[in-house]
Formats: structure tokens, sequence, C-alpha cells
């Protein structure tokens, strides 16, 4: 069996077309099973049959699919007919959806192979992936660092070889920020570009489905499959976006706008020169860049983690041990919901599913969850008026590169405080990509190029032509070609 | 100020158990992150809409048509709990 390596969507399906998808998903069904990052929680046993039945022909729509034999990781909070689903978390050991989300359903259609579920931070909570309850998954590029997070498994894999592209999750960062960690590529699309059908809810009016690649083009090939309208989410909506069109090496006359509170104190300075670097050479390729004032950034992240937690404690109110997973005893439903809730749920997610019932109990419902939402208001109508005057906006994704396992976990405010450049985005709900733009001490630094409201199409131009002008995405973490 | 009483109170409107030992942490780890919070008190949000979600849709409807969905034996496929095609939970009262 051959060494990790990364492989785009069309290397994988040369390989396919040169030996089989049996072969192709056995050699990274290998790569995992010598891995020590600790990307999955669960393999799809069924991985091998399913790529046997693409190549036999069973599969009549998967055999000539876009994604025909094509291995793909999928995060671990995204239901998977038949394969156990915990979203990283106790309270779901064991949990076997009887149900594909929309997005599944798709990928199957287009002919993909599930190679598994990615680790996750528990119910999608968190910045690092230490908040799994199997364990923290290791960064690639240093094994002493987090991935990011939430959806660290997904963006690890890829970067590890151990999966061409995956699926994550993104309510305030969960793509972009493990994308930019572990130097790879990760899209946030506009709210509403992706049915949430049977993606385990945690904030429903931030999150979305986001695809994870060692390259641009691979976003666009799983957008085209997954992106659309779908009756069963009510927030879906009827916009088609032709993502293999965007894909195109030009950027002049493209107006950038460079938001200053992007750049705020605190932030490391090898990331400010790597981001700023970015943005100098598409001028160098024809685009214009101005600086924007985006005044209520400073109030995003107290706005996003107040609403976020409220709507936790309300999607989160399910897990009471009646329907599926762990359960303990009590004399009363009450007493056994309350321990099962207790047992079932880590540290964090108890706190945010308390934070968020206080927030929205008698007494303090005005105080934090609709001043919460009114400043949401504040910070959308910053990136409408922003976005009036530019194409994009270009900022660093994160303000540091990736910290070190066990820095910030036990201080949860200090963990929040990361989350700062990627959570005002899923306030206002418009798209962003992450992708690499340097290294500053071995460790990627991710550029986030954002849109406005479904206009994918440009962000996805803008990240194209980064691409094609630059050779970041040809650095890889040290034991992957 | 959260109390340690408001944190217990606030653990049974969530139905999640907290212990006496418990409550302590909890109130020192959810007073910082509300004192936090305490910052959008300095946004002047006099005459704002609150934003619930950034979907530009009201009021999905859909045909009233019956379509596969899952059957009684998935549906309780999942649960340790069952009688009769029902999930069976201990009493509420």
């Amino acid at each position: 069996m051959s060494k990790a390596k990364w492989m785009g969507i069309s290397k994988v399906r040369e390989n396919i077309a040169a030996s089989s998808s049996e072969e192709v998903t056995a050699s990274y069904l290998d790569t995992i099973s010598k891995s020590k990052i600790n990307g999955y929680v669960t393999i799809n046993e069924g991985a091998i049959a399913r790529a046997q039945d693409i190549d036999n022909g069973k599969e009549g729509k998967g055999h000539d699919g876009v994604l025909a034999g094509v291995p793909i990781a999928i995060k671990d909070n995204i239901s998977t007919k038949g394969i156990q689903t915990t979203c990283s978390s106790k309270i779901l050991q064991g949990y076997v959806p009887p149900y594909n989300a929309h997005v599944i359903e798709r990928l199957l259609d287009a002919g993909a192979v599930i190679l598994g579920k990615t680790n996750m931070d528990e119910f999608a909570m968190g910045t690092s992936t230490e908040s799994s309850h199997y364990g923290t998954t290791l960064n690639p590029w240093d094994h002493e660092r987090v991935p990011g997070g939430s959806s660290g498994g997904s963006a690890a894999v890829v970067a590890a070889g151990e999966a061409p592209i995956s699926l994550g999750s993104d309510t305030g960062g969960s793509v972009r920020c493990p994308a930019a960690f572990c130097g790879v590529v990760g899209l946030k699309p506009t709210y509403g570009g992706i049915s949430r059908y049977g993606l385990i809810s945690y904030a429903n009016s931030l999150e979305q489905i986001g695809p994870i690649a060692t390259n641009v083009s691979d976003i666009a090939t799983i957008m085209d499959v997954i992106g659309g309208h779908d009756l069963r989410d009510s927030t879906s909506i009827r916009q088609e976006i032709a993502y293999q069109d965007s894909l195109v090496d030009d950027v002049s006359g493209l107006k950038i706008g460079v938001p200053d509170e992007y750049f705020a104190e605190g932030i490391d300075e090898g990331v400010e020169k790597s981001v700023w670097a970015a943005i100098q050479k598409f001028e160098d390729m024809g685009a214009t860049w101005e600086k924007v004032s985006m005044p209520h950034t400073k109030y995003a992240l107290p706005a996003y983690y107040v609403t976020a937690m409220s709507e936790a404690s309300s999607n989160l109110a399910r897990f009471d041990g009646t329907r599926y997973g762990h359960v303990e005893q009590g004399e009363n439903w009450h007493v056994m919901a309350s321990r099962t809730r207790a047992k079932g749920f880590g540290e964090e997610v108890k706190r945010r599913i308390l934070l968020g019932t206080y927030a929205l109990s008698a007494g303090y419902h005005d105080k934090y969850y609709l001043k919460a939402l009114k400043v949401r208001t504040l910070v959308k109508q910053d990136f409408d008026k922003a976005l009036s005057n530019v194409d994009v906006l270009m900022a660093p994704t994160m303000p540091a590169p990736a910290f070190k396992i066990g820095e910030k976990i036990e201080d949860p405010l200090a963990l929040y405080l990361t989350d700062v450049n990627t959570v005002p985005i899923n306030l206002a709900g418009v798209p962003s990509i992450s992708m690499p733009c340097g290294l500053v001490d071995g460790l990627p630094v991710g550029l986030q190029i954002i849109g406005k409201h479904f206009d994918e199409s440009t962000i996805m131009r803008a990240a194209y032509s980064f691409e094609q002008n630059t050779d970041h995405l040809t650095k890889r973490p040290a034991g992957v070609e | 100020m959260i109390t340690k009483d408001e944190v217990e109170h606030v653990g049974w409107l969530a139905r999640i158990e907290i212990d006496e030992q418990d409550a302590d942490t909890y109130a020192t780890h959810l007073n910082t992150v509300l004192e936090y919070f305490g910052q959008l008190d300095e946004v002047d949000t006099e005459n704002v809409d609150p934003t619930y979600h950034v979907a530009d849709v009201v009021n999905v409807f859909r045909e009233d048509v019956v379509t596969e969905s899952l059957t009684q034996e998935e549906a309780l496929g999942n649960t340790k709990s069952k009688q009769d095609g029902h999930f069976k939970a201990p009493k509420i009262m």
C-alpha cells in the first residue's frame, strides 16, 4: 500500500479508472488504520461493499455520477443511515440513524463511498475538537496542537491524506477554523444554500453544512452535488449556483474590502503578514482593495454566543433518554431525564445549555436573548453596507495559528475569543471560504474570503485564482506526499 | 451575578442534575461568561428590530401529499424501552 498523500477528486477518479474504487477505498482504510491523529469516531464497515457495488455498476445512479467510487469522510453530526452517528457525545453512543441526511442522499446518488464519521467537538460546541467524548484529534502538522474545531476530524483527515474530501458543519466557524489550522480549503455556504435535513441541530439559525478539500475545484464539485433546494428544510432557499462555472482564473477589477476590525489587537504578527501578502498578491493579479469599517464586529462574539446557546438549549432538549442514546434510571421521567443528561453530556455542552436556558428564562429574555438578536441586526447591517461598495471582504480566518492541546480548554471564555473573526459571518448568513495563504513557524494560516448572500461564484473565483497563482496549496504536513 | 441557587434552578429547567459541589463550579464559569455578555449593554439598540434568522423566506408551504416515511420498527429501533409499538418512559406525574 502506498504512503498517505493528497489527492484531489480528479486524481482519485483517475486511480479508480486505472484500478477500482475497491482498491482506492481499501488504500484509504489502510492509511486510516495506521493513523495516529484520531480523526475518525466510526469507520463505515460497509465501505468496501459499497465500492464494489459501484465498480460492478450495481448502483445505477451512482455508477456514472461525478463522485462515482470516490471516498469521502462525514462529520459525525450528519445523519448516515445504518452508520453510527454520535455528535462525538456519550449521550448518542450507539445511535444508528434510520435515515440519511439530504446531503448524504445527494452524495450517494453521485456515487460517493463513505469512509467513516469524523471526530468533532461534542455537538459542534468548540474550536479545538478537545470536547469530544472520544478523545482529541491531533493536528497533522504538529501532533501537540489542536486541529481546530468543531469539524476538527473532517479537516485533519483531509490534511493527513486519510480522505480526499469531507463534509463538516459551520455554526460559528466550525468548517473554516479547522480548515485554516490544518492548511486545507473549507467553505461555509450562504445560510439556506444547503439543506440542513438530517444535520443534528445545535444552533439552527446559524449553521450550514460545508465541504472541506485539498483544492478549490473539489469544493465546487461537492457543492454542485449537495447544494440546492430541499422541501424538508423550511429555511432552504431556491437559488441555483453553477459552482464549476465560477472556477475562472481572473480577478481583474475585483474590489476587495479589508475590515480593520478583523486585524484587532492580539492578532499574531505572522498571520497578519501572511494575510496582507495575500491581499497584495490579489492586487498584483489585477484586483483593487480598500479599507472598510464594520463597527459592530466587537459585539458579534457575545451576540453569537447568546444566540447559539439559547438555540442549543432548545435543540438539545430532545436528548432525554427516551427515544435514543444513553439512558440512566430514575423514579420518574424528570429524574431519569435529568440524570441521563447529567451523565450523557460533557461539561461544555452542559455549560452552554445552562447559559442558554438562563438567557431565555423569565426576567432575562430581554436582557440577553432579545438584545443579542438586535445586535445581530446591526452586525448584519455592517455586512450589507460594506458589501455594497466592494465585491468581497478579506481577513484572517483565525487570529493565530493552531494552539497547543490543553492550552485553552480549561478557560471557556479564552476559547470563545478565538472565534472573533468567524462568528460575524454566521450572524449575517453570508458565504465565506478559508484557504491557506502561508505558514508561520511551520503552521498553516487561513485567508478568509467573504462574499454577498448567494454570491459564492465570486468568492470561488477569487479563491481559485489565488490557488492558481500561488504555491500555498502545495504545502503538506510532514509524512504526507 | 448568577447564584448557586439559580444554577440549581436553571439545572432543573434544563433537566440537568447538578449536585452541590458542581453548582459552585458552574456558578463561577457561568458568571465569567455572563459578565462578558454584559458588553452587549454598551450597544444602542433603540428602534432596532431583532433578527431571528437571515433566510429570506416567510411561511413555507408544501402540497399536502402522503410520502414514504419511517416504519414503526425503524422509528423505535434506537430506544432501550418500548411497548406495543410505543416508546415507554417512566411516569411523568
